[in-house]
């Protein structure tokens, strides 16, 4: 399978706290690859260096055979890398249907005049946006279709933003989707449908998947591929149950057993 | 139907949408229905009408500095209600338009450059000034944009006024640039094609076909990428930026488009004004347009135009006793008929108010005759004040500063009783309110006019915090 997001000995430091420390790291075309590993494990700096928010202080992150570091955000995303956020992040005074919108300026070209004098491919431009909105959302079903395309952000509930989170990224017409924890704070029936719809992503969406999750639930349902992270280094790669049951990733999560050092014996 | 993914709220919600209700309801589903085009072309029909409505210089004085407020609080909407950028130098742009307009068109430099290049220069060049004075914007946001971007705005009076003597190694003579605190007199009036600008009410047209096309040109806009997109970043710039918006260019392209419409504002200004002076681009004036921006609704295009007719038209208006005192008791209907409810207590509380009147001024007129010989100020409304309202004849001002202080007593105990015995202070502290504005405030208009107008600012910003036609936001918990 051809590698779609390669990063290759990639590091990243604050200060003298090192976060990401040589890692390399494959996803190939239309994998599931999910990362794990405890609190401070350096999951969503490594999102936030992917798509531009840091910049590495080595290595480099391939995209689509081009190397990527050091552009904007903006046009990293633009090359077809989305992502959501932990913490979320919608543009909450503006309606369902702009958060989408609004994730479309880099795939639009009218000028401001343009769109001052409404010209006709202005016009036309505003229509294409409108209906990819309207069909992002509808891959939602009547979550967000509706009358809520109309309603303010912050008027949906905690799971709806977290999907909205997730359409908005479709927005940009990505290849790639970065997620980072969908299913956090989900309840167990939502968590259950948010598995299903990053399976539907794939199949349906033809996107290729990034994924941060501590559930380990949905982690088992949809992962091609789990890596897990501590300190800034890939503990394990493999299956769901290689790394599940890898002790260096147990270790991580649940610490050594203490026991006193035994001399060897003869 | 499965039963994932489906939302039995989502397919129920006609049923649960709340119409209007109330007497107002199907004068208010009407407005929904024309629609913001036609509405916007009956208040521009309204506007052209204005100048064959009355000959009064005066008037058609007031309706161009109606415009003038709304074209730059249009701009200024642009940076701070989309762009979400608190820009203090918004002001220098409106006074560089102005001066460049008199570079180009005065004995100053003897250059007199026709209306139809001067105005593209004089936009462009602040366009570029827009761009200039927004880099800060890349690095800063909220209060430290702020006092940065007030540093310009101080420090384009600052040059006006002293850039009147430039020594220069290659002149003999220094270089007067902007004329000093006596600024440019003696501007060319505009003409455009072959239309001369001679009278005020010309330039009010003028204003008018600019402020169609801005508002025009805006609506589209706010409807477009841009407009998007300059919403985006004001919610949350790396949310924005990693939606694919270039964030800074934005911001840029917002001060710019704003920086413009306050270079052309100024240069028509400037040809109206038929002259440039440094006292008229002052901060004051800056917080006026702000006050009209916030007022109105930052963010909505119609807000940002009925704050101006406001904060434009009000304090004129209450130039005159006899104009002030009509405002003052339609604002007090107002209030009464926004704030008490239903319909029946409304009714109760103004027949209790009437009759409170009536009582008082009978019982003062037995037992005291001066208690109601004072002058009475007449007008349209003094036939129905002057049995209602005591203006004694005898100590006028001290019984008007007691009823004064009572009735703030009034206000005050208004804002901790609740239920019924509100109603009962309600009745009294109205008739205070009347008294001490018949007795005191009329008597000294200047004092009055402040008064009345700030009054009028607290009293529609407690209303609606969110302005008069903003809508309400919340904030991002980040």
């Amino acid at each position: 399978m051809a590698a779609l997001l390669e990063l290759r000995t990639l590091s990243k430091s604050f200060g003298g706290l090192l976060c990401i420390d040589h890692l390399d790291l494959r996803v190939g075309e239309g994998e599931i690859v999910s990362v794990i590993g405890p609190n401070g494990a350096g999951k969503t700096t490594l999102f936030n260096l992917i798509t531009g928010v840091y910049e590495p202080d080595g290595g480099e992150i391939v995209f689509d055979g081009r190397n990527i570091v050091g552009l904007e955000p903006h046009r990293i995303t633009n090359l077809g890398i989305a992502r959501t956020f932990q913490t979320l992040r919608l543009f909450l005074n503006m309606t369902v249907k702009e958060n989408v919108t609004a994730a479309t300026y880099g795939k639009t070209k009218a000028r401001v005049w343009q769109s001052a004098l409404r010209t006709p491919f202005a016009r036309r431009e505003e229509r294409e946006v409108d209906a990819l909105a309207e069909e992002k959302l509808a891959f939602f079903g009547t979550r967000l279709a509706g009358y809520r395309m109309q309603q303010p952000a912050y008027s949906l509930s905690y799971a709806n933003r977290r999907r909205l989170e997730i359409a908005r990224a479709t927005g940009t017409s990505p290849r790639l989707l970065l997620l980072d924890e969908p299913a956090a704070g989900m309840n167990p029936v939502e968590t259950h449908e948010m598995t299903e719809l990053i399976g539907r992503l794939r199949r349906e969406g033809g996107y290729t998947i990034l994924v941060i999750e501590h559930d380990m639930h949905v982690v088992e349902g949809i992962s091609d591929r789990v890596v897990a992270l501590d300190h800034g280094v890939k503990i394990a790669e493999g299956t769901f149950d290689q790394v599940a049951t890898d002790p260096r990733v147990v270790e991580a999560y649940l610490g050594v057993k203490a026991t006193r050092e035994e001399p060897e014996g003869p | 139907m499965p039963r994932i993914g489906t939302d039995e709220w989502v397919e129920q919600q006609e049923l649960r949408t709340e119409y209007y209700t109330g007497l107002t309801a199907p004068a208010r589903r009407a407005f929904d229905r024309v629609g913001p085009g036609p509405r916007f072309f009956a208040f521009l029909a309204i506007c052209a009408a204005f100048p064959f409505l009355t000959d009064s210089p005066f008037l058609i004085r007031v309706g161009v500095n109606v415009l003038l407020f709304a074209l730059l609080a249009l701009g200024l909407n642009i940076v701070v209600g989309w762009a979400g950028l608190l820009d203090l130098g918004y002001i220098a742009f409106y006074g560089f338009g102005a001066y460049m307009y008199a570079w180009v068109s005065s004995s100053q430099f003897d250059v007199h450059l026709p209306t139809e290049l001067a105005i593209p220069l004089v936009v462009t060049a602040s366009a570029l000034l827009g761009l200039l004075l927004g880099l800060p914007s890349w690095r800063l946001v909220g209060d430290y944009l702020a006092i940065t971007t007030l540093f310009f705005a101080q420090i384009f009076v600052e040059l006006a006024l002293n850039l009147d003597r430039i020594n220069l190694p290659w002149r003999d003579q220094p270089l007067d640039l902007t004329g000093g605190p006596n600024g440019i007199p003696g501007l060319d009036p505009m003409r455009i094609l072959t239309i001369d600008f001679l009278q005020t009410r010309d330039y009010f047209f003028l204003l008018l076909v600019v402020f169609a096309l801005v508002v025009v040109g805006l609506y589209y806009v706010n409807e477009s990428r841009t407009g998007r997109g300059w919403r985006a970043s004001r919610e949350d710039p790396l949310a924005a930026e990693l939606m694919t918006t270039p964030v800074n260019r934005l911001k840029l392209l917002a001060f710019a488009m704003g920086a413009a419409i306050a270079g052309l504002t100024g240069s028509i200004f400037a040809a109206v004004q038929t002259g440039v002076f440094p006292q008229n681009f002052e901060v004051t004036l800056l917080i006026m347009i702000y006050a009209a921006l916030i007022l109105g609704g930052a963010g909505s295009i119609s807000g940002a135009v009925l704050g101006a007719v406001i904060v434009a038209s009000v304090p004129e208006i209450l130039r005159t006793p006899e104009n002030a005192r009509l405002l003052f008791y339609a604002a007090l209907v107002a209030v009464l008929v926004a704030t008490v409810r239903p319909w029946q207590r409304l009714a109760a509380v103004a027949a209790a108010t009437v009759v409170f009147g009536v009582a008082v001024h009978e019982l003062v007129s037995l037992a005291w005759p001066a208690g109601d010989e004072g002058a009475s100020a007449g007008g349209s409304l003094g036939w129905l004040l002057d049995s209602w309202i005591l203006v004694p004849a005898e100590h006028q001002d001290t019984i008007g500063n007691v009823g004064f202080v009572l009735m703030v007593a009034g206000l005050l105990a208004l804002t901790v009783l609740g239920g019924d015995r509100r109603l009962v202070v309600l009745v009294p502290t109205i008739y205070l309110a009347a008294f001490v504005w018949e007795n005191r405030l009329i008597a000294q208009p200047s004092v009055t006019r402040q008064l009345l107008f700030g009054a009028l600012l607290v009293a529609m910003m407690t209303r609606r915090p969110h302005g008069l036609l903003g809508t309400p936001r919340v904030e991002n918990p980040i």
